[in-house]
């Protein structure tokens, strides 16, 4: 018989006044009991809508059997099936749009905790299997993934167990893409990254670092040269967009790109960083997204008093994960929604050779009320006439989204791109060159982790058909 | 890992290495930069190529010892090894079509300087090299900006070497006596950037300007080192660093340039320490 009970078994957690002083885990994740208790209010119902909320179609029902049955490391085998990074999904997911949302006990009540406990079978498997994965057999055949980020980890992990020779060229010092220099050690500690890339490391992925492909390589030399049969691009969406408002490159001022990468890949967080970063006692962060959130609980745990979420539109449409913004408001971040910004003001010296020059001293905003729905279906802000206010602040983050970076549009020729930099490609990846695909935040813009993965995992497929089909 | 082949020391606080990077070696030209890092937990730091050997697939950098992670970098030895070393970064300086053309380099920045005139002169330009320095004994690269250019001016503040005087003060006698040059190159501190544009402004003469804001990657995802150029904004590391001198904001930029100015004194001290030496 199932577990009837209407609610998802709790996550244990830090205490919201504790955790707001440090960058450990807030979510601590389900004991065995927890899960196996958890696992129990599955119904197994026949049409299975959950995996259909899956992008990559995780066998749901059947991993969720083995735990209710004790059988953690069998349910691992089931999900790394058809996902190679579990401990990072369980984690960073929006379940509540995706596989959650789709949960038939979720009509009458809260879905199953799919997430959480994907996350406690990742988080088994790599705490009690001393085994490392065995390299499969050669094929022969070369493929590079430029980006290191979800999309390309994915597409390189399903290539090397094909049997392909894979190398992933990485830009930054550290392979993860937004992994590691964008979600925070509080949300996903870096460990979880690390052991994800070991294990693609283990299968004969090779990761060369501090590549910036375009620059020191071409695609073109890729294939030409070193005979790479497919490559595949994963360069993500990492250029920051501004508002293009007066103030905007005063001190104080950062992308969110910016100041999540000095404090996650950068480590400016820890006391004994090299890598400085400004603590800064009043902080508005522009945006509603999970960055966002990202910036606004960074901030306070590096000693912020007060940091405020300013959002154009409402509560109700925040972009960011819900549990996200329960965290975020349970740390005591402030809210200031349908609120826009609409200069940066500086403080008063004039003479720039004073250090107090040419800093942020606070913003001038604008209240908003929802209109009519815009083409994306969302009420569009509209400006209440009269409504100007400042709000004194020592540090702005603008956490606006980003586009892609142009460097691999410029220095590619024929490589074909859409209207804000998106790489344009077919349902398969493929670009506008032969035997180039590409996938994730690269084609999409910002979107997920998980697409990025399924995007990954789409292109290994096609790259292998095409591979083959060209050896035939 | 990156290997340090050569280390030489050109003054005081000024060294050079050759590091082992053949990739990187085959691909920079005159104008570009690289960003390393010393250790494994070590900040990411720009540094312009002051040469490369392709044969031996080394790039040569030139930096001064300002702060924690050049004092780091410059206790490492010859065969030692550096964490990373990614580039060739930015835009080239374009220099295609220039027949006649005045560098000039302050301090350190003659290292950058250096490159960029010895390809306009292997193009068959003419070129006039001003060097200035604060005294004698930070003179660096005097013998190799001789040898790559037709006119060679040293200035040192002091008049301890050379003539007595900032680099504006020939260059606005040249100027004044009529002479034009296809463009002003000019790469040093901000200060003396921003004094070299303000120089040639009166006489119409283009400039270009070689910034060098704070950056972390340097590959465009952070806007760390966004400037304003013409009234709008730009990303110093793939925009430039290159830029029209004339519609740089200076000040903003060096305003910024001093963003964690009490940060980096404190962390400069504390490396100090740890090699028992004297803070400046």
């Amino acid at each position: 018989m199932p577990n009837m009970r209407a609610t998802k078994n709790p996550m244990p957690s830090q205490d919201p006044n504790v955790r707001n002083h440090n960058f450990d885990e807030v979510t601590l994740g389900y004991t065995a009991e927890m899960a196996v208790d958890e696992a129990q209010r599955c119904l197994h119902c026949k049409n299975m809508p959950c995996v259909s909320g899956c992008p990559v179609n995780i066998q749901i029902p059947d991993f969720i059997k083995k735990v209710a049955e004790g059988d953690f490391e069998g349910a691992y085998q089931v999900i790394s099936l058809s996902s190679s990074l579990p401990a990072v999904c369980g984690r960073v997911c929006p379940q509540e749009s995706q596989c959650e949302g789709k949960c038939v006990r979720g009509i009458k009540g809260e879905p199953v905790g799919i997430g959480r406990l994907e996350r406690f079978v990742a988080d088994y498997h790599n705490e009690h299997c001393t085994e490392a994965p065995k390299a499969p057999e050669k094929n022969g055949h070369k493929v590079a993934v430029i980006g290191s980020g979800p999309a390309g980890l994915t597409c390189a992990g399903d290539l090397a167990k094909m049997g392909y020779d894979v190398t992933v060229y990485e830009a930054l010092h550290l392979a993860g893409g937004v992994l590691v220099y964008g979600i925070p050690e509080f949300r996903l500690p870096k460990a979880i990254v690390q052991k994800e890339v070991d294990n693609l490391k283990a299968l004969g992925v090779k990761v060369e670092t501090d590549m910036v492909i375009g620059r020191i390589l071409t695609i073109e030399e890729l294939k030409e040269e070193y005979g790479y049969e497919a490559i595949f691009i994963g360069t993500g969406a990492g250029l920051p967009r501004f508002m293009n408002i007066p103030g905007e490159n005063l001190k104080g001022v950062y992308s969110a790109n910016e100041f999540l990468t000095r404090s996650n890949l950068m480590k400016a967080y820890r006391e004994d960083s090299t890598t400085p970063i400004q603590h800064a006692k009043r902080v508005a962060v522009v945006g509603g997204g999970n960055v966002a959130m990202d910036a606004a609980r960074t901030a306070k745990r590096l000693g912020a008093e007060e940091v405020y979420i300013v959002y154009r539109r409402g509560m109700a449409e925040l972009p960011a994960r819900k549990e996200e913004v329960e965290h975020a408001e349970e740390e005591g971040i402030i809210f200031k929604t349908l609120c826009n910004p609409v200069e940066i003001l500086p403080t008063g010296v004039s003479d720039p050779r004073d250090p107090n020059y040419g800093w942020v001293s606070g913003i001038r905003c604008v209240e908003m009320e929802l209109g009519e729905p815009d083409e994306s279906g969302r009420r569009r802000p509209v400006v209440k006439e009269g409504s100007e206010f400042e709000l004194p602040m020592d540090c702005v983050i603008m956490a606006l989204g980003t586009s892609p970076n142009p460097l691999l549009k410029k220095t590619t020729p024929g490589l074909e791109t859409k209207r804000r930099g998106e790489i344009a490609a077919d349902e398969n990846g493929l670009t506008s060159i032969e035997g180039v695909y590409a996938g994730g935040d690269a084609v999409t813009g910002a979107a997920t982790v998980i697409l990025a993965m399924g995007a990954g995992k789409t292109a290994a497929a096609a790259m292998d058909a095409y591979i083959k089909g060209k050896n035939a | 890992m990156y290997k340090i082949v050569r280390k030489k020391s050109l003054n005081p606080t000024v060294t050079l290495m050759d590091i082992e990077a053949p990739l990187v070696a085959k691909k920079a030209k005159a104008g570009q930069f690289i960003i390393l890092r010393v250790d494994g937990d070590g900040e990411r730091i720009p540094l312009t190529v002051a040469g490369c050997d392709q044969e031996k697939g080394t790039v040569t950098i030139i930096f001064q010892i300002v702060g924690a992670t050049t004092e780091k970098l410059n206790h490492k030895n010859e065969g030692e090894l550096i964490e990373d070393f990614v580039g060739p970064l930015g835009m080239p300086t374009e220099i295609e079509g220039l027949k006649k053309v005045c560098v000039i380099g302050g301090g350190v920045g003659c290292a950058i300087a250096l490159p960029v005139a010895r390809a306009l002169h292997e193009q068959g330009a003419e070129v006039t090299a001003i060097a200035g320095f604060r005294n004698r004994d930070l003179v660096i690269l005097e013998d190799e900006f001789k040898a790559c250019s037709d006119r060679f001016i040293m200035m040192t503040d002091d008049g301890s070497y050379g003539e007595k005087g900032t680099v504006t003060v020939p260059l606005k006698e040249l100027l004044e006596k009529g002479e034009r040059f296809d463009e002003v190159i000019a790469i040093g501190p901000l200060i003396m950037m921003k004094f070299v544009c303000l120089t040639t402004k009166e006489y119409g003469q283009k400039t270009v300007v070689s910034m060098n804001p704070i950056m972390i990657d340097g590959t465009g995802m952070c806007g760390g080192c966004r400037l304003t150029v013409g009234g709008e904004t730009k990303f110093a590391c793939v925009d430039g660093p290159d830029f029209d001198g004339h519609l740089v904001d200076f000040d903003e930029a060096m305003s910024r340039s001093r963003s964690y100015a009490p940060f980096e004194r404190h962390a400069y001290e504390e490396a100090c320490n740890l090699f028992k030496k004297e803070v400046r």
